[in-house]
């Protein structure tokens, strides 16, 4: 009995001693961190996506406290996140961030296209990319539809409908790691809120993109002509549209003959 | 007499028989042809005529950008149709000089005039093989002016002729080699003038005796010059292969074979040199075999650059079966076709034509890698193709690099003795693809901040 009696009291004193070293220890050692610091943590997003540009949640947080990052730096965030982290850092967010998406600049799907060859091989953009001609589509600038972006995305936004990628855009948050990932260079960032969008990345000259793809802006300028805002400029026989200036008009995309201009 | 190879290799059925005793026919073509601005490696040439332009066959039409670049000349005379963009054989949309033959071929001035090598210097040697545009025949397009001015000539002592031909199919090397082995010897003759300290090798297959008997003929009484019998196993020609099989030396894959005291030339472009220095012949026709089990009258032919891949299948015969792949260039290392209607380029040799594509197979037998180390053994240039392969799957890439992924010749050996049938050498030109990219980007990201680093300063 005295046995158990004096194992419980050994045990009592080393875990109090114990205890009161730990104690001592924190106090002693403490690593100072901002509150705000970890305030902030917890208004981001958590999914360590990388897209601002820092290693991870953690690195963005330290880096807006320490004022490296702006306070709406946080692109899948957006301008719900900056107001919150504006609060806690006792600024204001300044201009409201708009929400922003991904856009696939290519519509050539497997009906519209046509295509070059069958193709055996590493189901991947980048290999398709070695053919000739490169992918199985007949036209080298368009969507090779194995699905870089699909695979690199984690936010489930994109995916490849009929062969060409599309994107969600409900899910996406623009973080921008499909843009990086395709190979192809036809994915872009955009804002949300303009509905019109050029479809087509080709910059072969109309003849030909006629005859390969029923898709494809043929560069025929109509656009360019109709925008009164002067938004769309046309370079290497593509249209692209400037929407800093776009206000959505939607004429564009009426005189479009090749239907490239579109709602999205 | 001594049979010379390397370690590794493979030995893939040789199909040589369907083309290998036909002589070579010369082909004159018709309708337009068409000249790439980039058959070589290096910048792309600049056109020097506009379209309606009179041309006559040899006239030079592109002149060389640079020291390492090459002239483009017109294989025939007519019309400059165009200056366009067109789909090249390599499935690229390049640069291309369109010119509407007249079917005459009537030859520049001066063409064909016979020329003493031993009354010229090395420099002016060397500027008529750059006039010619003469570049690697067999099939890396290499501009020979650039492989014949090494820094240190006398320090040559091996000019390697290749006419080891080891990829399955093609024989138009070898029937040269029969039907015309003094353009070869006189080519090696004047590089030999160039290197006065180098002796030449002829390096062939055993599986071409004719060949071999033919330029051991036309070598007698040269004291300079040998023929070297190689066991038939492929890469055999492969510049770093051949160089060990020949020489001994063993090439690191930043070397150029004159740091080792070597000239490797195919024999197709020896004969380019003959004729370019000798001849006063610019480059405008070269050896082509257009072969496989889907084409009609396999044969050899001695063809214009610039003819359209179509024109010299139908002077084959055309197909006499549904082919399921062409493919431009041999088996192992060539490309698979997707257009005909595609110009011969300088350093393009074959068009295969097959009723059966293994790869389609091979696709559908595919399984894990059971780490066999099969294509260890057979890897030309010594690397563990089943690691690249876990690393290039993982995106790996450092790893990758680490264990010498970027010396991958891309010869498809490994691939080939595959039992677990996996796509080894597409993954690798892929990955080398990636991080070559993913370098000159991080590349041209540092020179942009310095720059923006200089600015600042400026300011």
């Amino acid at each position: 009995m005295t046995m158990v009696i004096s194992t419980v009291i050994v045990l009592a004193v080393v875990g109090l001693l114990m205890g009161l070293l730990l104690v001592f220890a924190s106090e002693t050692f403490k690593v100072e961190v901002d509150p705000r610091e970890t305030a902030v943590r917890e208004c981001l997003p958590g999914n360590n996506c990388g897209a601002c540009g820092f290693a991870g949640c953690d690195a963005m947080a330290a880096a807006i406290v320490k004022g490296e990052a702006p306070v709406n730096g946080c692109p899948v965030g957006g301008a719900p996140v900056g107001d919150k982290i504006a609060e806690v850092m006792g600024v204001t967010a300044g201009e409201g961030q708009e929400k922003r998406v991904a856009f696939v600049r290519c519509a050539g799907t497997c009906d519209v296209t046509k295509n070059n060859c069958n193709y055996i091989g590493i189901e991947t953009c980048e290999a398709a990319m070695t053919l000739p001609g490169k992918g199985v589509k007949a036209c080298t600038y368009g969507c090779l539809g194995y699905g870089s972006c699909t695979a690199v995305c984690p936010f489930d936004a994109i995916h490849v409908v009929n062969g060409a990628a599309r994107v969600d855009r409900s899910k996406c948050v623009a973080c921008g790691k499909c843009v990086a990932a395709c190979p192809q260079k036809l994915i872009e960032i955009v804002p949300d809120r303009a509905p019109y969008a050029v479809q087509c990345s080709s910059r072969e000259k109309g003849p030909f993109v006629r005859k390969i793809c029923d898709a494809g802006c043929i560069g025929c300028g109509l656009c360019v002509r109709q925008c009164e805002q002067g938004a769309i400029t046309l370079s290497g026989n593509l249209a692209h549209i400037d929407y800093s200036k776009c206000v959505s008009c939607g004429k564009c995309a009426e005189k479009c003959p090749a239907k490239v201009i579109r709602m999205r | 007499m001594r049979k010379k190879s390397f370690r590794g290799g493979v030995h893939p059925a040789g199909m040589k028989e369907l083309s290998e005793g036909k002589p070579i026919q010369f082909h004159q073509a018709k309708g337009e042809m068409v000249f790439p601005l980039s058959q070589h490696i290096g910048k792309p040439a600049i056109p020097v005529v506009k379209k309606n332009d009179p041309v006559l066959a040899g006239q030079v039409i592109a002149k060389a950008d640079g020291f390492v670049s090459a002239n483009i000349i017109s294989s025939c005379s007519g019309k400059v149709k165009s200056i366009e963009s067109r789909m090249t054989s390599a499935g690229v949309i390049a640069q291309c000089i369109v010119i509407d033959n007249d079917g005459a071929y009537t030859l520049m001035d001066g063409i064909g005039r016979e020329c003493d090598y031993t009354q010229l210097t090395s420099a002016e040697i060397v500027e008529k093989v750059r006039a010619a545009g003469v570049v690697g025949l067999g099939g890396a397009g290499f501009p020979t002016h650039v492989k014949l001015s090494p820094p240190h000539p006398e320090e040559i002592d091996y000019v390697i002729a290749n006419g080891a031909e080891c990829e399955p199919y093609i024989t138009c090397d070898d029937r040269l080699m029969q039907e015309q082995p003094g353009w070869i010897i006189g080519g090696l003759r004047v590089l030999l003038h160039l290197f006065p300290n180098a002796r030449a090798v002829i390096a062939i297959e055993d599986n071409k005796p004719r060949a071999v008997a033919a330029m051991e003929q036309a070598i007698a009484g040269e004291d300079r010059m040998e023929v070297m019998l190689l066991k038939t196993k492929f890469p055999q020609g492969g510049e770093r292969n051949l160089v060990h099989a020949v020489t001994g030396r063993k090439m690191a894959s930043t070397d150029l074979p004159a740091n080792l005291g070597c000239i490797v030339d195919n024999v197709t472009t020896l004969a380019a040199v003959y004729r370019a220095v000798c001849l006063s012949e610019p480059l405008m026709e070269k050896g082509f075999t257009v072969t496989g089990d889907a084409v009609a009258e396999p044969g050899n032919f001695l063809v214009k650059i610039g003819t359209s891949f179509a024109e010299i299948l139908e002077a084959a015969g055309g197909l006499k079966a549904e082919p399921r792949k062409v493919i431009i260039g041999g088996p192992m290392m060539g490309m698979a076709a997707t257009d005909l209607n595609v110009p011969i380029a300088k350093s393009y040799n074959a068009l295969v034509c097959l009723t059966e594509d293994p790869v389609e197979k091979a696709e559908q037998q595919m399984t894990h890698c059971i780490r066999c180390g099969r294509c260890a053994r057979a890897c030309p240039v010594g690397l563990v193709p089943q690691m690249l392969n876990l690393y290039a799957e993982r995106k790996d890439y450092d790893r990758y690099v680490k264990l010498h992924g970027l010396d991958c010749l891309g010869c498809g050996t490994c691939a080939f003795v595959c039992p677990a049938k996996r796509p080894l050498t597409q993954l690798f030109k892929m990955t080398k693809g990636v991080i070559l990219r993913n370098r000159a980007a991080e590349a041209a990201k540092a020179k942009e901040k310095e720059e923006k680093a200089k600015e600042a300063v400026r300011v």
